[in-house]
């Protein structure tokens, strides 16, 4: 499991002097920054783009797609990677790309279509040599630089589905509440199960076991219904409803590997929900979507209920709409 | 000698870094990104001053720095109002060690009030959690909530209106819960799935229950135990249970003083109990079905020592209430106990001789309470004292109190 990151810009310069430029060195990407103690101010001081609207990754920052994304109040996601050159990728638990010190996260949060769509927030990830650290990013009305907000912020936005919300950017710290493991923060999207094997190949030079095990999301309807829901419920809520997690005190495992039935909720009872049981005895009562806590929280919107806490502020109606069929079809008991 | 000075002086440079600030935040514009901002670059050592007056917050607070204390001008000075909240599932999330919070107030979150996870030898002191609108089932669970941590002091801390437990400790180890008052609550205080606590001098008031020592199956954390309940006040805990249902709390009756379900060696003595009709201290087997094959449902070594307690359940929340008070001569004596034991006779549960009590004499755990067949209780006193030695809070956290 080795890549080596000299190629895409060997590559580019090459490029550069054989289409007559002037010989100026390639951009590059500030590793400095990266692997360095700061606080960067702005996203543009990384330089992983070769635009100040972010649209244009530099050479060796790349782009990637998930089967089945986290769903963020209905937020387009732009996500890249980036690797210093020589680095070594390897594979690590639930399939994690293990990226070395001096990688980047980087994933742009936009709202809006074509022309018209605007960028909210640039979330990054930054692999140091003490651990990862993450950064929230919050972008100007210009739409041409993205400024460190460490606590945060709250943007008016439209979403798909027109309704008009107050868009959360997570604090730094609310970043941890869902990148946090073991009390570090760790990357928590980039998975080989949830990358296609095409990009895999492309980006590691090969394909890992278990690549691409997800469903993809847009083939929900056609998909099994139990492996949608349950990558969905990996993906939107097993950062924190796991061991060594935010919402490990719940007793709550909802990994795509989980097998045990109690532990991913069927007639497990709540720990600490309060009002969020919504006078429901369990979080999953097979066949019986409506008497179940899971989905009573997925479909709700108020803070205290609604769930996921961080990161949504409206349903999630399609997410919802697999959790229910997926109970709904299991046997009752 | 030099050589003694020069290690006296490194020694005071750890102790008190020289770069510790103390950053003051005030109240009006912007204090959500404010304080939130000084909570995220605040470093050991540092104190975060809340200026007196109310803090209007749209989105949960955390800290997640070491050795951080955030304290405010007094409990009802300095207000942290979540009134408006718009997201987070609590009003203030600690996830670092050795934090302390002093002489502030959170009102009217959302969910949680004040949750810290992981976050080993903290100390609340002086600390308000508050639903203004009193008892309520859309109040939040928890006001003061540490949990999955080890090193926990609650000293002097308000609850009042949760729709779980007002001061709640879940998954945790060497606690110490004292001087604090919890009104209004489902539950006044409750311990959960924790070891070697004490609970002392708390004033616990017209909560539905007053102080709980639960044990709960299916937990991370599991096997509860070696608690101590001694020198509360638990009175007037006579407010209808207002629990959502679902949550295990939510079977608790109205009017219970003293509740210990499963746990493993708990002490309760020298408690004034007045004014919880259904049962001033009730001992039980967790009453449901479960399964966990690491789970023990069944309380083991409980001592119910002298308690100063009025006649005991003169209103009991019990079907056949009438029956069972006419049974006893117009109030249930003051221990209630269901009878279950993990083997019979096995010292389960041992009380006070001048302590009357009353067995439901269950056979079966898990089946409900039809199989009852209620009586006297007929148990042994208690024994030789317990070694409390390494209960309760770590010692040194005493030093940050103030």
């Amino acid at each position: 499991m080795i890549r080596h990151f000299g190629i895409l810009a060997a590559a580019a310069a090459t490029l550069a002097i054989t289409a007559g430029v002037q010989a100026l060195p390639p951009p590059k990407v500030n590793d400095a920054l990266i692997a360095g103690d700061t606080l960067p101010k702005t996203l543009g001081d990384y330089g992983f783009f070769l635009d100040t609207a972010a649209n244009d990754p530099t050479p060796g920052v790349v782009p990637y797609r998930l089967n089945m994304p986290l769903f963020s109040d209905g937020a387009e996601k732009y996500r890249f990677v980036y690797v210093p050159e020589g680095e070594d990728v390897r594979l690590g638990e639930q399939s994690l790309l293990q990226f070395p010190v001096g990688s980047a996260l980087i994933k742009t949060f936009a709202f809006g279509e074509g022309e018209n769509q605007r960028k909210i927030e640039t979330r990054v990830l930054l692999h140091r040599a003490d651990g990862w650290v993450a950064l929230p990013y919050v972008w100007n009305d210009d739409q041409n630089e993205a400024t460190l907000a460490l606590a945060g912020a709250r943007r008016e936005v439209t979403t798909p589905q027109g309704q008009q919300i107050s868009y959360r950017v997570p604090n730094k710290n609310q970043c941890k509440e869902c990148h946090g493991l073991q009390g570090a923060v760790t990357p928590i999207g980039p998975k080989a199960r949830n990358l296609s094997a095409a990009w895999l190949q492309s980006f590691l030079g090969d394909v890992p076991e278990g690549a691409e095990t997800l469903p993809l999301w847009e083939h929900r309807d056609t998909a099994d219904v139990a492996a949608t829901a349950r990558a969905y419920l990996d993906v939107n809520c097993a950062h924190c409803h796991r061991p060594g997690a935010t919402a490990s005190n719940s007793g709550l495992d909802l990994r795509w590997e989980t097998e045990a039935p109690q532990a991913f909720g069927v007639n497990k009872r709540p720990v600490a929900a309060g009002r969020g049981s919504g006078g429901l005895m369990f979080d999953i009562v097979p066949g019986d979507p409506e008497a179940s806590i899971l989905v009573y929280r997925m479909a709700s919107d108020e803070p205290g209920v609604a769930m996921p806490e961080l990161g949504k502020s409206i349903v999630h109606e399609d997410g919802v709409e697999v959790v229910e069929r997926w109970i709904g079809g299991m046997a009752a008991q | 000698m030099i050589r003694t000075l020069l290690v006296a002086t490194a020694l005071a440079t750890f102790a008190s870094p020289a770069l510790a600030e103390t950053i003051t935040i005030a109240p009006g514009e912007d204090a959500q990104e404010r304080l939130q901002e000084a909570l995220i670059l605040a470093e050991a050592g540092d104190e975060i001053v809340l200026e007196a007056g109310r803090f209007t917050l749209t989105d949960g607070l955390s800290l997640d720095a070491d050795g951080v204390t955030l304290r405010g001008a007094g409990m009802h000075a300095s207000v942290l109002d979540f009134t408006g909240q718009q997201g987070a599932g609590e009003g203030l999330l600690v996830t670092s060690d050795s934090v302390t919070l002093r002489d502030f107030a959170v009102e009217n979150p959302k969910g949680d009030g004040i949750k810290s996870k992981g976050a080993d030898d903290i100390v609340y002191q002086r600390v308000r959690v508050t639903w203004t609108n009193g008892p309520a089932s859309t109040n939040g669970a928890y006001g003061v909530y540490p949990v999955e941590s080890t090193g926990i002091l609650i000293d002097g801390v308000e609850v009042s209106g949760a729709s779980d437990a007002g001061i709640y400790v879940g998954q945790s180890n060497r606690i110490t819960v004292r001087n604090s008052i919890a009104s209004y609550n489902v539950a006044g205080i409750e311990i959960e799935n924790s070891r070697k606590a004490i609970v002392e001098r708390n004033y616990v008031t017209g909560n539905t229950g007053g102080i709980l020592v639960f044990d709960l199956p299916g937990l991370p954390v599991k096997n509860g135990g070696e608690v101590l309940v001694r020198n509360n006040l638990v009175a007037n805990n006579t407010t209808a249970n207002f629990a959502p249902e679902g949550n295990i709390v939510a079977s608790v009756r109205r009017g219970t003083g003293i509740m210990v379900m499963a746990n493993d060696t708990v002490w309760v003595g020298q408690n004034m109990l007045y004014d919880n009709p259904t049962a001033p201290i009730m001992v039980i087997a967790y009453p449901m079905p479960f399964d966990d094959p690491e789970y023990n449902p069944y309380p083991r070594d409980i001592s119910i020592g002298f308690n100063s307690v009025d006649e005991g359940g003169t209103d009991p929340r019990f079907e056949g209430a009438e029956m069972l008070l006419a049974a006893f001569g117009g109030a249930l004596p003051p221990v209630m106990w269901d009878g279950l034991e993990e083997t019979p006779d096995s010292g389960t549960l041992m009380v006070h001789p001048e302590m009357k009590g009353w067995s439901l004499n269950l056979t079966e755990q898990g089946k409900g309470l039809d199989a009852a067949n209620p009586g006297p209780l007929d148990v042994g006193a208690i024994g030789g004292p317990i070694d409390i030695s390494d209960w309760g809070a770590p010692q040194a956290l005493e030093a940050r109190l103030q």
